[in-house]
């Protein structure tokens, strides 16, 4: 059984985020595979450790640098990459990022067992795409799993959500989708053998003409949204101490929450 | 000329920083506290592979150079290890794995190299002695010709590690100096299995680096066979040359590493702290002094790499010595200046422990000392770079 994971390059988690006409300034940003991603590498490489899987494919749509994103998912343990790059893809929304997943994976061939992805990319935090390539596909899904047991002899796989105050337990047959979150596994360091190896695994260029699509229909023509603007959260600012006798603390707190912010 | 990493060293970078983010200054401070050697740390750089990295890949390593080495090393240091992110990897890395590529028999390479890259076992190397130091040629231990071996007699200080390792690169005398043709010649390595009876270690209390045991090793009536001689007998100088000249690189690595760390949290301090209205970093008085000593780390940073690629690309000794010592004097000076205005910086709380930076400061002032002290690095550059006369005998 092939399973295939969903990468996505994303600046590091350590990033200063700066604007520059109203744009993310990208200049000085590292860039990182997406943390929520690697736990999904990792459940897939355990999976094939298991003698669950015979194949751990990892996907990424992006620029160049997204080539970075696949080697540490090969890494980990991916056994090959696939690379969707092309300059007008720049400005998809995650309409078409879905859609141009969807066709890579028809072109590499349809027999997969399982689609894993992080539950949401930790740069524009849409959690959409997982969602809308298991509508398209019209596969199951269960989202921000904790627990994955897979029984590909049988067909099913049982995922494990958190839900408040407890657990919710999906069975669902296969092929079918799911993120996955923290909680689910302790992601490995790549360690520097796998790194090694990592460079002789093999990683796919595709361009949009070698999947069928044309330039209408990706980048920005192809999409439902844009983004407009980009603005940094408001400064955060000093809080206030209210001190006194309970009551006097009571009364200068729903004063403020009634006069002040009138939220009662 | 090309100043890019390679996509595979990026990514050893990244697991490095990793590795350091899990095992972050706060942890540090209670080994050092302790005085307890970093099992959770060794078990992590162990798996993943950092102990193998200049051993060959048919003796379970990745084969990697100096220069991988020194970048691991200096991401663990500046993201949160300090010293520690150097320092049981050059004592196992450097003092063993490093010659034993280099130097070793088909046996040697055998015994030894497969147990270093799994983690599970520790070198240090017994160099310096009482009477001899930076003075390599006076050393007194000698191994006297006994049967199939040498029967070994001396004294030791300041080894690193002794007290752990299961490996020792011991050097020693074969042929006394007075004796010998030139001073070079008559030095042979030794690789001594430990513990040992006839090897008696005692750790001597220290100023920092208490992760780490540093000893007096007694050697009396040691006997190793023939095959525990490392590359040839009596010509055992350029060998070790290819020791120390390494060693020198990762501790100028580690030198950066901790001036980048001690700076990066006096800037988190300084723009946040206010005194009077503005918050401190914003004050000349801190600002370029930190500035100048970043740009002066950045430099050494730059000689450091340069060094590392010529040991890498096989130059000539001479050229690599020149190169890593010009660094290492650099790294150190800055460093040293780093940590001095992350304290001054942190004012009282660069004192207290719990802010790491005083322990930083205790771990930069050993590498003024060693592994060559600031004045024989710039004794060095000054004799056989810029051809001054030697002026110490």
């Amino acid at each position: 059984m092939k399973v295939v994971v969903f990468c996505k390059s994303v600046p590091d988690t350590e990033t200063r985020v700066k604007l520059k006409d109203n744009r993310l300034d990208k200049s000085e940003i590292k860039y990182i595979l997406n943390p929520y991603d690697e736990f999904a590498v990792e459940e897939a490489v355990r999976m094939k450790e298991a003698g669950k899987v015979d194949e751990v494919v990892a996907i990424s749509m992006g620029p160049e640098r997204a080539r970075e994103a696949l080697r540490s998912a090969l890494a980990i343990g991916a056994d090959r990459g696939i690379l969707i790059k092309d300059d007008v893809l720049d400005g998809s929304d995650t309409y078409v990022t879905a859609k141009v997943l969807v066709k890579a994976l028809e072109k590499d061939g349809a027999e997969y067992g399982m689609l894993l992805f992080g539950q949401q990319a930790i740069d524009g935090d849409t959690w959409h795409v997982p969602g809308q390539v298991a509508e398209m596909l019209g596969l199951p899904q269960a989202g921000s799993i904790i627990k994955l047991e897979v029984d590909p002899d049988a067909g099913k796989a049982v995922a494990n959500r958190l839900v408040e105050g407890g657990e919710e337990v999906h069975e669902m047959s296969l092929p079918c989708v799911v993120t996955c979150r923290k909680g689910l596994n302790e992601p490995r360091y790549p360690s520097l053998p796998n790194i090694m190896k990592a460079k002789r695994k093999p990683i796919q260029d595709y361009s949009i003409a070698d999947l069928d699509l044309s330039p209408e229909e990706v980048g920005k023509a192809g999409s439902f949204t844009e983004v407009l603007s980009y603005s940094l959260p408001p400064k955060k600012e000093a809080g206030r101490k209210v001190e006194g006798e309970p009551e006097e603390v009571v009364q200068a707190l729903v004063k403020f929450l009634k006069e002040e912010i009138k939220v009662i | 000329m090309d100043f890019s990493f390679t996509e595979e060293q990026r990514l050893m970078a990244e697991t490095a920083r990793r590795i350091a983010r899990d095992f972050p200054p706060d942890y540090w401070y209670e080994k050092e506290e302790k005085g307890e050697f970093g099992e959770e740390f060794w078990k992590a750089i162990s798996e993943a592979g950092f102990l193998g990295m200049v051993i060959p890949e048919e003796y379970g390593g990745v084969g990697l150079g100096i220069t991988e080495l020194m970048l691991v090393i200096q991401e663990l240091c500046a993201n949160g290890c300090g010293m520690a992110g150097n320092w049981y990897i050059c004592l196992t890395e450097v003092f063993g794995a490093m010659p034993i590529v280099r130097y070793g028999t088909e046996e040697q390479k055998e015994k030894y190299l497969p147990n270093i890259a799994r983690g599970e076992l520790e070198f240090c190397m017994a160099l310096t002695e009482p009477n001899a130091g930076t003075n390599t040629f006076r050393t007194e231990t000698f191994a006297k010709r006994e049967g199939d071996g040498f029967r070994i007699n001396g004294t030791k200080i300041f080894i690193s590690g002794a007290d752990r390792a299961k490996g020792m690169l011991l050097i020693s005398r074969t042929t006394k100096m007075d004796e010998a043709p030139k001073k070079t010649h008559g030095i042979t390595l030794f690789l001594v299995d430990l513990p040992n009876e006839a090897v008696k270690v005692s750790p001597i209390p220290k100023h920092g680096i208490n992760y780490s045991k540093t000893c007096e090793v007694v050697i009396e009536d040691l006997w190793v066979p023939e095959e525990a001689v490392l590359g040839e007998v009596d010509r055992g100088w350029h060998a070790l040359l290819d020791v120390l000249d390494p060693e020198r690189l990762v501790f100028t690595a580690a030198s950066v590493g901790i001036g980048k760390l001690a700076i990066k949290t006096a800037v988190d301090y300084g723009n946040q702290r206010r005194v009077f209205t503005d918050p401190i970093g914003s004050y000349q008085a801190l600002q370029h002094p930190i500035a100048e000593a970043y740009a002066s780390l950045i430099s050494a940073e730059l000689l450091a790499y340069k060094a590392g690629w010529l040991f890498d690309h096989g130059a000539h000794y001479r050229e690599v010595g020149a190169t890593a010592n010009m660094a290492k004097a650099v790294a150190v000076e800055n460093a040293t200046k780093a940590v001095y205005w992350a304290m001054q910086t942190l004012g009282g709380y660069g004192y207290a422990k719990e802010y790491h930076v005083e322990r930083w400061w205790r771990e930069i002032n050993l590498v003024r000392l060693a592994p060559v002290t600031q004045q024989m690095a710039l004794n060095y550059i000054a004799e056989h770079v810029l051809g001054m006369p030697k002026s110490y005998r």
